[in-house]
Order: structure tokens, then C-alpha cells, then sequence
């Protein structure tokens, strides 16, 4: 049998070959020192990948323990696959939300496909039944051909793998804004419904127990893939290719069935996804988290492709495979049960008492290390952190009106910016309907999923606003979580729990650090003032492309349980005659918002929109609970744009318009981008009762028959007048045009 | 009335399809793998959308070379109603059940949206619950609803009156003559782009696909009167 030569522990040491997987000096001194000897080929490799911060966290680990993750209702924090929350009547709620920043940003089909794919299987893994999919996205402006070709393929990509696999993509959101141009951000967001009974976890127990890889055959994909994603993109990334992985649906499909009648099975112990780092992640952290140990022969590993090495095959991360345990003598009913389905299950190894990850290949023990070694200690940085010089200039400037010459005008132009525009161009690319439990689709705050069998339903939605973050981490990070939660109330839901994606550049940066840590002191205080935990979520850092960070954009994946369906509420107006109504002030803030980028070529500066938490959460629960008593038609929450593009958005879709009058000065009227604001309508019968339960709600207006955008000023003169059509053709038109022209 | 889903690998529809006949329509039904060897048992034969074998060939192409659709043929032989919807549909094409082929979208790109559909022939056991030239809303989401055909099929179809559903709005695929639906000649097999199964229910946005199911269901119960 041919061997490929594969570098001496000499060589590895001597000329710092682990320096290419992203090893530094200490963490291979490390090594040795816990082996008592130097590692070779095989084993530098598992103790790179695993600990790259991809997979070992360890440069986020001392900023994640801020957060809350516990609470009544949560079954399973931060830790497994996904977290899962617990919805009354034996059934609970499992979600997470993952990048696939860096192998969407060099092959953007692929990289977003598979990012669906690989959090998907983090959710069945789980035992749960996959039931919806949301998705936040980043990119550049749409004024470059490679900007549209990144913002074409990666829609593609998870229309692609979302739309066959048949699990339906009800939400979402998308920004677009120069600092992610030669870094795009793709986060994808899986929500299961599970019965308590069948949550699975991902543990090797039970001396003897057979180790089984399920799933597809493993091939040279996405070799290294967590270590590429734990550094910068450059120049040379393109050369990195290689590292991302190629997703087949109908293969996840049919791993998806196998596995949910697979986890009805007494015999099956425990059950891991082969995400990052593949066999090697699956493997160690299922031996770590039970105390044992697995021992595993490569030779059995099923290939699709000749003369694999060890190292390429614990590396590799070819898609839809999976690890599982099962009790011994238990071995043919899972395979008959992967036969139905034309996958492999074969026993490649089994659980031991040692706690060592122990490979044999070609009759030889080729590594043979601890397995919490690989899956707990990784060291732990502490970074230095520092306050950016940006962020004390902000902060000394101070609020001020910018200046707008034609109110229309102004609302026109917000309406066409790519990050408020329509995005059906998006959505109609994603099946959305199927499994046909959609009760509120794609183009309202949050979606609408029901709970089948019962009156139930999930509020879902993802949300960040990077701008705000990055002029003010600490306040925009509370900023993050509060407008996910308005999101949810304005469906008729109650924010259960958030998972989350935390994207920043270079952590080795003390200003990017500062950026990670202040963000998630904004995001935990949000998470305890809301009531929502975190469940879990991942970290993805290094998102600068030659040396320039993404905005810091700690993206947030929030699910609300709608306790009767009777209360799910949309923007949209429902009739002519209905009272509209503000809630909450609208200030002189205009940092970071829609009309500051517009009005200065893309640039923002000054101060984050304060928020004050207290108010925040009354104002929901006050909002929530006229929902639930069934006193409001619609109801929005006033975000970029403000309230012009708040009205115009609740007409779109409508035959009616809205006749209303703004008080104070104009320009914070209708284009502030204050917090904590809602817009909703409400029947006149309705009227004193709203009043009573929304104590700081005002009534602005009504809802007009004639399909007309009316504004005036507290003068009664008017701000705005238009027909909903030509706001709504501009709304509407702005990404199909800004996509199909020459660029 | 009894109805097998049929369920490929890669069926992803059947779902939706199963509960439309249980929760909503009120008659039986059951998944029935696709390597069954015996659909006699069932009184209406259902393909549902999805990507059978993934569909990395020709939409249906696999399919229609499975077991089951030995014993497909068989049941529209036998005149059963046979209702294919999206890969439902492609799969009858390729299974030589229905004429004509369906193509990639004009776009080129998947679309999902409610669209209107024109009820052009009611005269069928799919559609007798629905009035004539009558507009009714029913989703589409396909890669590939682009219907095509020689000039003479199209001919054929036209002179038996074969077209069921045209699209009353925008064609938003590019197929010929705005058919979204056709049956075959002896009106017993029915093959359609849009979703009658995802319109049965105001909660998710519309009930107008219900009275596709009804309809099959009166002929049945009035032939099976007829013979009694």
C-alpha cells in the first residue's frame, strides 16, 4: 500500500510546520508537553483544528461567559449542537444560528449552501425536526460586479440547498455597507420542534459500545476548513478553495429522515454532527463531554476517494455525515434503518475506558491523544482590549438635525436604499411555504411558523444593526437584542430565547477586542432586561479582508412563542378608519442612521440612538399584552428610516394609505432613528382600550381609503404627499434594478 | 376515498399533501414508499413537489424509474385519478403519463409567490367544483415550471381541451401558452406547477386549492354510486 510521506515529528518541530495550520510556538510547546513527546503529522493536525478559535473559542471563551444562558423555560444552553427551549404540552423549540463567513466570501454558492447544510444537522442532530430557516447577510454595496456576483450566489446557495432539502426560509435580513465588501458575512439560522422525550446529545458512554459513521463518504473537501476560518482574509484566499466544502441537499435529506427515525431507536446512545473539523470534532468532543474514550480504524472510514491519509480523512469536512454510538450488539437495525435510505452506517470504532483519541490506519496507531485534551484545553487568551480613537471622537459630537431640503424626496431616495429596499427579489428565490405551516411569510418583523397539532405558533426573526454597534458597541449590542424582541411582539410573540452570531475582525486587534467585549456586555443586559437567554450560537472572527474589519456584527437569531394564533399581528394596515398610533419619542438622533449614510457617501459617525432597557421592556409587555387582548390590527416597529419609512412600509402591500400629523420638528419626525418606537393601528372601538394598556402611545393619524401617503406638520402643513403605488415602485424596484444594471 | 402519497427520497411536498387530505379535505391517506410494488388498494394516486433523486438531472428523470411508477401507470391505465403537482408533474412527464416537458424558468432562478391561475377547462374530475375561466390563487415554487411542447402536442391539447390552469397574470416561468396545468386525453391524470396543497387553509394564506381535492373527490363518490 502506498503511503504518502507525510513530514517527521523532526521536521514539524524543527521547521515550524504547525505554524502553517495556525499553531503558534506556545500552543505546540503545549502540546508536547501533554503528550510528553512531540506530536506527529496526524496529531499536529487534530490539535490545530481543534484548537483554532472556530472550533476551540478560545479567544471568545472570557467574553461568552457574560452572557445569561440560563432561565425556567431553557432545556439546553450553549454546549451542544443546538439550544433548546422548552414551549409547554412535552414539546420544546431548538435553535442556533452559525456563520459560513469566509468560504461564502471565495465561493459564495457553495460557502452558503453548506453553511444551511451544516446548521440544519446541528438541529436534527439533535433529534429535532427541522421547520424553518432564517438567514442574515452582509455585503458591499450592490455597485460592483463582484459585490452582485457574492450578493447573487450566495441567495442562490441557500435557495439551492434550503428549497430541496424542503425545509422552508421564512425570514431574514440583509444590510449592505462598504466595510463588507471583501468580506461578506452569511449567518443561517435552523429552528426544530422536538418532543421532550426524544433530545438527543452528543456523548460517547458505554465501554465497548460501537463507534458508526452514518452518512456520506468522506473525501479531500474542506481540508482545514475551521483553520481557514479563524484567519484574515487576503489576497492569496483564493488559494484557500480547496477548504470549502461542496453541499448535496438530497444526500442531507436522507441523512435528515434516517436520523429522526434513528433517534426513536433505545439502542442509540448519543448522536454528533461532523461539522467543523469533521471526524475529529465528532470524535473527541463526544468522548470529552461523556469521560470516556473512542478508538477508531480509518481503514473503515467510507471514501470516495483513493489513498486518503489519516490526516486528510480527521480533517476533512466533506458534508451530510454524521457520528454516532449505539449499544453494542445493537449494530444491524441501524444499519438496516440506513439501508432504507441508501446511506452508509458502518462501525468504525468503539468507545474505550482511557479518555484517548486513539486512529489506527494501515495497521499502525497514528495518533493517539487525550480526547478533553483536544476538546477542553485549548488555552484561553485573555486579549488586550482598547478604546478605539473613532469611538472618543463619536462621542464628542454632538446631536444634530442634518439638513433635508424635500421631505418626499428624502422618503424616496431611504425607500431605495438597498438595505431598506424590498427584498422579494430575495425571498421569492426561497421556498417559503413549504410544510405548509407558514402563517406569516417573508416582508413582515418577524415569521410566523405554526405548531402543528396544536394553536401554537414560533415567532422568528434575525437582526442586527452593525452601524449603531460600531459607533457604540456596548449600546448597540443592547440595540441588537431589543429591536429582534420588537420584532417579535409586533407578530404576537413573546421572546423566548436568542441565539447568536458574533462576527468581528482580527481579536488581535485591542480595538476589535474592544468591540467583541463592550458589544457583549450590551448584548447580555438586553438578554436579562428581555427575559430572552442565550441558547447558543458561534463566534466568528477575523472578518477583515487585507487588514480592514467588517463592522463589529454580533447578529441575533430570536425565537417568541405565540401562545394562540388568534394573536399574530403583521405591519401591514388592516382598514381604512383605523387609528395609528406612535409609541415613544422620537429625538434628535440621526447616528448611524439610514439618512446620515445616505446623506454622507456611505459614512457614519456621532453618536449610537440611546436606549434605556426599562422603558424598552415595558413598552413591549405593554404592547404584547394589547395584542394578545386582541385590540390592535397591525403593528410595526420604527427602525432604519424612521417613521416616514415605517408608514410607507405599513402601507406596501395594502389598498390603503395613511393620513397623519407629526409633531415637533420635522426632519426627527419622520427621519430619527430613535429607539424603543412602534408604530401600530388599532380599530376606533378599540380606541380607549389601547389607550388604557399603551399608556405612552399617541395617536398621529388614520387609515386612509384613498392609497395615499399623507404628512403634515403639527402646522398642518404638509411634509409628504404621494400615492403608495410610486413609493412602493421605488421600494420595490430598487434591488431587481440595482442587481440587473451595468455596473 | 383513500389516496396514496407517493414518496420518493427526495419528496419533500408530502407532507403538506398528506395533511391537506387528512386535516383539511377530511378522506384517508397514506405515504407509500417508492419501491411499493401495489397501489391497488388506493382510490387516488398523489405525486407530490419536491427533488425526488435531488434532481441533479433532468427533473423526475429517476423517478419515473422506480418501482412505483410501474404501478403508477398501471392505476391511470385503470382510469384512477392521478395528480402530480411540481416534481409531481415533471415525473409524469418523463413517465410519458402527460405530454410536453418542463424547462428551466425564463429567469433562470427559483421562484416561490402566490400567483393567479385561470380555471380554463372545468369540465374535468379535478375541477368540477370550480366555475369556468374562474381566477383562483394558489402558490407556485419551482426551478423548472417552464411547460413546453411540440406545436402539434400543443395542438392536441388545445382540440381536447386539455389545458386546465393558464396563468391569468404574469407568466412568471415562460411556459407555452401560460399552461400551469394539463390533464391527459382520457382526463384522469392531471399534472400542475402550482400548489393546490399549500392553499386548503386561510391560516397560511388562502384555502382556493381545496376545491381541486373536492372535485376529485365528488366524480369518485358519483362513480362509485353509479356502479353500486
Amino acid at each position: 500500500m502506498s503511503i504518502k510521506l507525510e513530514p517527521t515529528q523532526e521536521q514539524i518541530k524543527e521547521q515550524k510546520l504547525y505554524a502553517q495550520m495556525g499553531m503558534s510556538d506556545e500552543e505546540f510547546a503545549l502540546v508536547e508537553s501533554i503528550l510528553g513527546r512531540t506530536p506527529n503529522w496526524t496529531e499536529t493536525g487534530l490539535f490545530s483544528v481543534m484548537w483554532s478559535e472556530h472550533c476551540s473559542y478560545k479567544n471568545s471563551k472570557p467574553v461568552l461567559r457574560k452572557f445569561p444562558t440560563e432561565g425556567p423555560r431553557v432545556l439546553q444552553g450553549p454546549g451542544e449542537g443546538a439550544g433548546i427551549v422548552d414551549i409547554g404540552d412535552n414539546q420544546a423549540v431548538v435553535f442556533k444560528m452559525e456563520s459560513h463567513n469566509h468560504p461564502s466570501a471565495i465561493e459564495p454558492y457553495q460557502g452558503a449552501a453548506t453553511g444551511v447544510g451544516g446548521i440544519i444537522r446541528d438541529v436534527f442532530s439533535m433529534g429535532a425536526r427541522p421547520i424553518a430557516m432564517l438567514n442574515s447577510l452582509r455585503f458591499g454595496e450592490l455597485e460592483t460586479p463582484r459585490v452582485k456576483y457574492l450578493f447573487e450566489e450566495v441567495v442562490a446557495g441557500i435557495a439551492g440547498y434550503g428549497n430541496c432539502i424542503g425545509i422552508p426560509t421564512v425570514g431574514g435580513e440583509i444590510q449592505f455597507d462598504d466595510c463588507y465588501e471583501g468580506n461578506p458575512l452569511v449567518n443561517a439560522m435552523c429552528v426544530g420542534l422536538i418532543d421532550h422525550k426524544d433530545i438527543q446529545k452528543g456523548i460517547a458512554s458505554g465501554v465497548g459500545n460501537p463507534v458508526m459513521y452514518v452518512g456520506a463518504k468522506t473525501g479531500r473537501d474542506g481540508i482545514h476548513g475551521a483553520t481557514f476560518a479563524s484567519e484574515e482574509l487576503s489576497e492569496s484566499s483564493e488559494e484557500k478553495r480547496p477548504a470549502v466544502q461542496v453541499g448535496d441537499p438530497f444526500m442531507e435529506k436522507l441523512l435528515l429522515e434516517a436520523c429522526l427515525e434513528l433517534v426513536k431507536f433505545d439502542s442509540l446512545v448519543g448522536i454528533q454532527d461532523m461539522g467543523a473539523a469533521g471526524l475529529t470534532s465528532s470524535s473527541a468532543e463526544m468522548a470529552s463531554k461523556a469521560g470516556y474514550g473512542i478508538e477508531m480504524n480509518l481503514d473503515l472510514v467510507p471514501q470516495r476517494e483513493t489513498g486518503m491519509t489519516a490526516y486528510e480523512m480527521m480533517l476533512s469536512e466533506s458534508q451530510e455525515r454524521m457520528l454516532i454510538v449505539v449499544k453494542k450488539g445493537y449494530e444491524a437495525e441501524i444499519v438496516t434503518l440506513f439501508e432504507k435510505y441508501d446511506l452508509d452506517a458502518v462501525t468504525i470504532g468503539h468507545v474505550t475506558d482511557d479518555k484517548m483519541l486513539r486512529l489506527i490506519h494501515n495497521g499502525e496507531v497514528v495518533a493517539n491523544v487525550p480526547a478533553d485534551a483536544l476538546a477542553e484545553e485549548a488555552p484561553v487568551y485573555h486579549k488586550p482590549s482598547a478604546v478605539p480613537a473613532y469611538y472618543n471622537e463619536f462621542q464628542a459630537m454632538e446631536n444634530v438635525e442634518p439638513s433635508v431640503a424635500n421631505y418626499k424626496e428624502t422618503l424616496t431616495a431611504l425607500l431605495k436604499q438597498s438595505t431598506i429596499a424590498s427584498k422579494e427579489w430575495v425571498y421569492d428565490q426561497y421556498d417559503y411555504q413549504v410544510r405548509t405551516s407558514t402563517v406569516v411569510a417573508p416582508g413582515s418583523d418577524a415569521a410566523v411558523v405554526r405548531v402543528r397539532g396544536t394553536n401554537k405558533g414560533l415567532a422568528m426573526t434575525t437582526d442586527c444593526n452593525s452601524r449603531y454597534i460600531y459607533l457604540d458597541p456596548e449600546v448597540g449590542g443592547k440595540i441588537a437584542v431589543a429591536e429582534a424582541a420588537r420584532n417579535i411582539v409586533c407578530s404576537g410573540g413573546k421572546p423566548l430565547a436568542i441565539t447568536d452570531c458574533l462576527n468581528f475582525g482580527n481579536p488581535e486587534k485591542p480595538e476589535i477586542f474592544w468591540q467583541i467585549e463592550k458589544s457583549a456586555d450590551g448584548i447580555a443586559a438586553a438578554c436579562l432586561a428581555l427575559e430572552s437567554p442565550v441558547i447558543g450560537g458561534n463566534v466568528s472572527l477575523y472578518n477583515e479582508r487585507s487588514g480592514v474589519a467588517v463592522y463589529p456584527t454580533p447578529t441575533i437569531g430570536m425565537v417568541g412563542l405565540v401562545e394562540d394564533l388568534a394573536h399574530v399581528t403583521t405591519q401591514q394596515v388592516k382598514a381604512a378608519g383605523d387609528y395609528i398610533y406612535l409609541i415613544g419619542e422620537s429625538k434628535t438622533e440621526f447616528g448611524g442612521s439610514e439618512l446620515q449614510k445616505m446623506q454622507n457617501e456611505g459614512r457614519i459617525f456621532g453618536q449610537a440612538p440611546v436606549i434605556d432597557l426599562a422603558i424598552e421592556a415595558a413598552r413591549q409587555d405593554a404592547l404584547l399584552k394589547a395584542i394578545q387582548q386582541g385590540l390592535v390590527a397591525s403593528a410595526h416597529d420604527v427602525a432604519e428610516g424612521g417613521v416616514a419609512v415605517a408608514l410607507a412600509e405599513k402601507t406596501f402591500g395594502t389598498k390603503f394609505g395613511v393620513e397623519v400629523i407629526l409633531e415637533g420638528s420635522a426632519v426627527t419626525a419622520l427621519f430619527s432613528e430613535s429607539q424603543s418606537r412602534f408604530l401600530v393601528t388599532v380599530n376606533a372601538d378599540n380606541a380607549h382600550a389601547f389607550e388604557a394598556t399603551v399608556k405612552d402611545a399617541r395617536k398621529i393619524g388614520v387609515v386612509s381609503a384613498d392609497a395615499t401617503l399623507s404628512v403634515r406638520g403639527e402646522d398642518c402643513s404638509t411634509l409628504i404627499e404621494g400615492s403608495v403605488a410610486e413609493f412602493q415602485d421605488a421600494w420595490k424596484g430598487a434591488i431587481p434594478c440595482l442587481v440587473n444594471s451595468e455596473a | 376515498m383513500k389516496f396514496a402519497v407517493i414518496v420518493f427520497p427526495g419528496s419533500n411536498c408530502d407532507l403538506d399533501m398528506y395533511h391537506a387530505i387528512k386535516d383539511e379535505l377530511g378522506e384517508e391517506a397514506d405515504y407509500v414508499w417508492h419501491d411499493t410494488k401495489d397501489l391497488s388498494s388506493y382510490d387516488g394516486i398523489l405525486l407530490p413537489g419536491g427533488f425526488s433523486y435531488g434532481d441533479y438531472l433532468r427533473c423526475g428523470a429517476i423517478a419515473r424509474s422506480s418501482n412505483v411508477m410501474t404501478e403508477v401507470v398501471k392505476a391511470a391505465g385503470a382510469g384512477k385519478p392521478v395528480l402530480g403537482i411540481c416534481n409531481g408533474f415533471q415525473i409524469l412527464t418523463e413517465a410519458g403519463l402527460l405530454p410536453g416537458a418542463l424547462l428551466r424558468n425564463k429567469n433562470l432562478k427559483f421562484m416561490c409567490r402566490t400567483v393567479e391561475l385561470k380555471v380554463a377547462n372545468n369540465n374535468t374530475q379535478f375541477t368540477n367544483q370550480y366555475a369556468k375561466d374562474e381566477i383562483i390563487k394558489v402558490p407556485i415554487a419551482h426551478g423548472e415550471g417552464n411547460y413546453y411542447c411540440d406545436e402539434d402536442t400543443l395542438q392536441t391539447l388545445k382540440d381536447n381541451n386539455q389545458i386546465i390552469f393558464t396563468y391569468a397574470g404574469e407568466n412568471p416561468n415562460g411556459s407555452l401558452e401560460d399552461i400551469a396545468g394539463i390533464v391527459n386525453e382520457r382526463g384522469n391524470v392531471l399534472g400542475m406547477m402550482p400548489h393546490p396543497e399549500r392553499a386548503v387553509s386561510e391560516l397560511i394564506g388562502g384555502a382556493d386549492g381545496l376545491a381541486l381535492f373536492k372535485s376529485i373527490v365528488k366524480q369518485w363518490r358519483e362513480s362509485h354510486v353509479n356502479q353500486a
